[in-house]
C-alpha cells in the first residue's frame, strides 16, 4: 500500500488537489478575489495534463453556473468555484442546479459582499444562499477543505442534491499549512466513478425541467425539502468510511471541542472555529468550564446532533460572522433557537455579530467576548 | 443547388400534437431542422414559446431529449453539454458518434438576456448550433418588444411603435470570426435545410437565425406565415446569406436583390399586411414612418453589400 503524501500548500490549493482527487470531469470557472486561486490552478491542472477535464473559462458566474448544471445533466462530475458577488450572481441557476437535482459541488471561498465593497471574509454571501436547496458545508482548516469537497461528491451523487463547500477567503484560502493527501487509490475507492442514473440521451428522449403543472411541481418540490433533510446519514456515512479509509477526521455533521462538561458553548462555523479551540483553552485557564459546538454542516441544519451534544444547561454563545437583516444578531443563532424550541428549554442562547469584513478574530479576544456575554 | 422541399426526409422530429399556435412558424423551422439534425442530437430551450409549445411534463413533443435552461444562458448551458460530451468521449464513457448540441431560442434568449453568454460561447469557438428563432418580440409573454424587433412595430411596450432599429444579430455573430453563420426564414426550406445539414458539419460555434413571422405578434392571418416570410425576403427586410470561415455569399432571392438584379420589393406592402405596423399607418405621419423603415431597410441592404466585400 502507498502511504499518504505530505505537502505544503493553502486552502485553494487544496481545494485545488481535490478537484483533481475526485477525478471530475468539467469545471467551468470565472475569477473573483479570494476564489481565483482555486481555478486558476484548476486550468493549469488541466493543461499540463495532471487532470484529466475540461476547463470551461466561461465570462461570468452566472454562466458558471449554467455550464456547470448543463455539463450535470449531460452526465459528467462536475466541480467550480467563486466567491461573494459571484456566487450571488449565480443565484437563479442554483435553484436550476438543486430543482433539476443535479450532484454539482461548488466552493464558496467566503466574503463579504458589495455595497461597500470588501475582500474579506464574512459569511453573508452563502448564508444569502440559504433557500437554494443546496447542501452547505463549512471548513476549518485547509486539510479539511481537501477532505470534504471529496465528501461532498460522494454526498451529492448519492441523493442528487448540489453541495457548497465553505472556507473562509484569505484566513483558509491563502494561508499554508501541511496537506496530506492520501493516496489516489484509496480516494478511488472512497469516490467511486460518477454513474448517474440518467442524464441526457439521445438514445432516450425525454424533457427535463420542463413546465408542470402543480399535481407535479408540488411534489417535485417536497422530495427537494425530504431529501436534504435525508443527507444528514449519508454525510455521517461519508465522514465516517473517509475516516477508515484515511484516518482523517473533521466531524461529521458537527465537530466539538471539550463540550462534554461545558458549561458555557461557543457555536460558530468556519475558520473561526478552529481559532476558538483556543480561545476555550484560555477560557479553561480561567476556571470557566467553556466548550465548542462548530457545525460543519450548515444546511440541512444538524438540528438533532446539536442537541443531542449540548451538556444541560449550557449558555450557548452564537458568534455569527453574518447579519440576520430584519432581526437582532445573526443568522446562525436564529437556526439554533428554532432548532432548540420546545426541545432544549434548558439552553440560553446568545449571539453575537463580529468579523464583519474580514475583521481579525483572535483566540483572545473571542474569549474576552465569550466572558462578556456571560455576564449579559 | 438547394435542396427541394420535396427532397426532404420523412424523419420527423417534431412529433404531432404540441402546444404551438396553428401555423406557428417556430414550429415550422423546427421541423426542417429536425429533418437535418436527426434524432442524435441534444435540444436546449430558455424560456419561450418553443417551451410552451413542446408539451407539459411528462408529455414532449420534440423527439429529443430537451433540456430547459435559465433565460440567459443559451450559450453557456450548451458549452457545458458540449465538453462534458467530449469529454466523457475521451475518457471512454461514451462510444459512437456524439449527439448535435443545439440551442433553440428565441430573440429574446439571443438579442437580449442571452446575448452575453452567447458571445462568449462563440468567442470560445465551443462546438454548437445555436439557432435563434426570431419572431422580432417576446411573443411568450404576450409581445413586448425586444432588440429584434424593428422600428415602427406596435408590441405591448412600444404601444406607438418603436422608435429604435434592430440588431444585426447575425452580422455581429460572423465578427466573432466563428465558422458559420446563416440566416433562414421559413418560406424556404430547402435552403434552412441546407444550412443546418452544413452547420451539422462543421466543429465549432455555428449560429442560424431563422426569421419566424409569428401571426400572434405580427397581427396577420394564421394560415399566412409562409407568405409573410417570403414577403419578408422579398422587400428586402430580411436577408437570406450565409458566411463559411467569414465569406459571406447571399441566397436566392436575397442574392438578385444585393447584386442589383432585382429590386427589393418595396415595404409598403409587407408592412401594411401586418397589424403591428399598420395600426399605427393610420396618421398623418404614416409616410413619414414608412419612409423611416424601409430606409433601414435600404441602409442594411447597402451595409451588407459592402460587407460582404470584405473577404480578408
Ligand atoms: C430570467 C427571466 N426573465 C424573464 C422571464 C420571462 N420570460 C419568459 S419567456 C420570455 C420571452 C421570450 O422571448 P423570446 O426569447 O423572443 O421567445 P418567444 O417567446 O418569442 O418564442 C420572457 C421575458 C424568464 N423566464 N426568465
Ligand atoms: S405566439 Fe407565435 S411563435 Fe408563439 S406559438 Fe404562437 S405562432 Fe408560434
Ligand atoms: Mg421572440
Amino acid at each position: 500500500m502507498k502511504a499518504a503524501e505530505v505537502v505544503m500548500g493553502t486552502g485553494a490549493r487544496a481545494a485545488a488537489l481535490a478537484v483533481k482527487s475526485a477525478r471530475v470531469d468539467v469545471v467551468p470557472g470565472y475569477p473573483i478575489t479570494p476564489q481565483t486561486s482555486i481555478i486558476e490552478a484548476v486550468a493549469a491542472m488541466v493543461e499540463n495534463g495532471e487532470l484529466h477535464a475540461r476547463f470551461i473559462p466561461v465570462e461570468g458566474e452566472h454562466s458558471a453556473m449554467a455550464a456547470a448544471v448543463a455539463a450535470s445533466a449531460a452526465g459528467a462530475r462536475v466541480f467550480t468555484a467563486t466567491s461573494a458577488n459571484g456566487l450571488l450572481y449565480m443565484h437563479e441557476v442554483l435553484h436550476m442546479a438543486s430543482g433539476g437535482r443535479l450532484p454539482v459541488v461548488m466552493c464558496n471561498v467566503n466574503r463579504g459582499i458589495f455595497a461597500p465593497w470588501t475582500l474579506w471574509a464574512d459569511h453573508q454571501d452563502s448564508m444569502a444562499q440559504r433557500d437554494t436547496g443546496w447542501i452547505q458545508y463549512h471548513c476549518s482548516s485547509n486539510q479539511e477543505v481537501f477532505n470534504t469537497i471529496l465528501q461532498a461528491f460522494r454526498v451529492a451523487e448519492q441523493i442528487n442534491i448540489p453541495v457548497m463547500v465553505n472556507f473562509d477567503g484569505f484566513a483558509i484560502s491563502h494561508c499554508l499549512m501541511p496537506l496530506t493527501l492520501p493516496p489516489q487509490e484509496d480516494i478511488d475507492r472512497f469516490l467511486p466513478p460518477h454513474e448517474p442514473e440518467w442524464r441526457l440521451d439521445p438514445a432516450h428522449p425525454s424533457s427535463f425541467s420542463n413546465v408542470t403543472n402543480a399535481e407535479e411541481y408540488a411534489p417535485f418540490r417536497q422530495m427537494l425539502s425530504d431529501d436534504i433533510m435525508a443527507a444528514i446519514p449519508l454525510v455521517k456515512q461519508a465522514a465516517q468510511e473517509y475516516k477508515d479509509i484515511t484516518g482523517m477526521w473533521d466531524g461529521d455533521t458537527i465537530d466539538t471541542y471539550r463540550l462534554e462538561d461545558a458549561e458555557v458553548v461557543a457555536f460558530a462555523v468556519n475558520s473561526m472555529a478552529a481559532e476558538l479551540k483556543l480561545s476555550i483553552d484560555i477560557l479553561r485557564q480561567q476556571g470557566i468550564k467553556a466548550g465548542l459546538l462548530r457545525p460543519r454542516l450548515y444546511l440541512p441544519f444538524p438540528a438533532e446532533d446539536i442537541i443531542n451534544a449540548l451538556p444541560q444547561n449550557a449558555q450557548v454563545m452564537v458568534l455569527d460572522r453574518n447579519y440576520n437583516f430584519g432581526h437582532p444578531g445573526g443568522i446562525l443563532a436564529s437556526e439554533l433557537k428554532s432548532a432548540l424550541f420546545g426541545r432544549r428549554n434548558d439552553i440560553t442562547v446568545k449571539n453575537r455579530v463580529m468579523g464583519i469584513g474580514g475583521i481579525d478574530l483572535p483566540r483572545r479576544f473571542m474569549a474576552d467576548e465569550i466572558r462578556a456575554m456571560m455576564d449579559e | 443547388m438547394t435542396t427541394s422541399i420535396k427532397q426532404l426526409p420523412d424523419i420527423e422530429q417534431v412529433l404531432s400534437g404540441n402546444g404551438a399556435c396553428g401555423g406557428c412558424p417556430a414550429t415550422m423551422a423546427l421541423r426542417i431542422v429536425g429533418k437535418a439534425l436527426g434524432p442524435n442530437a441534444i435540444m436546449l430551450l430558455t424560456p419561450s414559446c418553443s417551451v410552451a409549445s413542446m408539451g407539459m411534463t411528462p408529455r414532449l413533443g420534440y423527439n429529443w431529449p430537451c433540456i430547459n435552461i435559465c433565460f440567459a444562458t443559451a450559450g453557456s448551458s450548451a458549452s457545458g453539454i458540449t465538453h462534458a460530451l467530449e469529454i466523457m468521449q475521451e475518457k471512454g464513457r461514451l462510444q459512437g458518434e456524439l449527439p448535435t448540441v443545439f440551442t433553440w431560442v428565441g430573440d429574446g434568449g439571443t438579442y437580449d438576456i442571452g446575448f452575453q453568454a452567447l458571445s462568449a460561447a462563440a468567442e470560445r469557438n465551443d462546438n454548437m448550433i445555436f439557432f435563434c428563432y426570431n419572431n422580432e418580440a417576446y411573443s411568450n409573454t404576450g409581445v413586448q418588444r425586444s432588440g429584434a424587433t424593428p422600428r415602427g412595430s406596435y408590441t405591448t411596450t412600444t404601444p406607438s411603435g418603436k422608435r429604435q432599429q434592430k440588431k444585426n444579430m447575425a452580422l455581429l455573430m460572423l465578427e466573432h470570426n466563428i465558422p458559420y453563420v446563416a440566416t433562414a426564414t421559413v418560406a424556404y426550406p430547402g435552403d434552412l435545410y441546407d444550412k443546418v445539414a452544413k452547420a451539422k458539419s462543421i466543429s465549432g460555434m455555428k449560429y442560424i437565425e431563422i426569421l419566424a413571422p409569428c401571426y400572434l405578434g405580427w397581427q396577420f392571418d394564421m394560415p399566412e406565415t409562409v407568405q409573410m416570410s417570403r414577403m419578408a425576403v422579398r422587400s428586402g427586410a430580411w436577408l437570406l446569406w450565409e458566411a463559411e470561415n467569414g465569406k459571406i455569399s447571399f441566397n436566392k432571392p436575397s442574392a438578385s436583390i444585393i447584386n442589383g438584379k432585382k429590386d427589393a420589393a418595396p415595404v409598403d406592402e409587407y408592412l401594411m399586411k401586418q397589424g403591428r405596423f399598420n395600426r399605427l399607418l393610420k396618421g398623418p405621419d404614416a409616410a413619414q414612418r414608412i419612409a423611416e423603415i424601409q430606409g433601414d431597410i435600404d441602409r442594411e441592404i447597402a451595409f451588407m453589400r459592402e460587407r460582404a466585400q470584405i473577404t480578408i
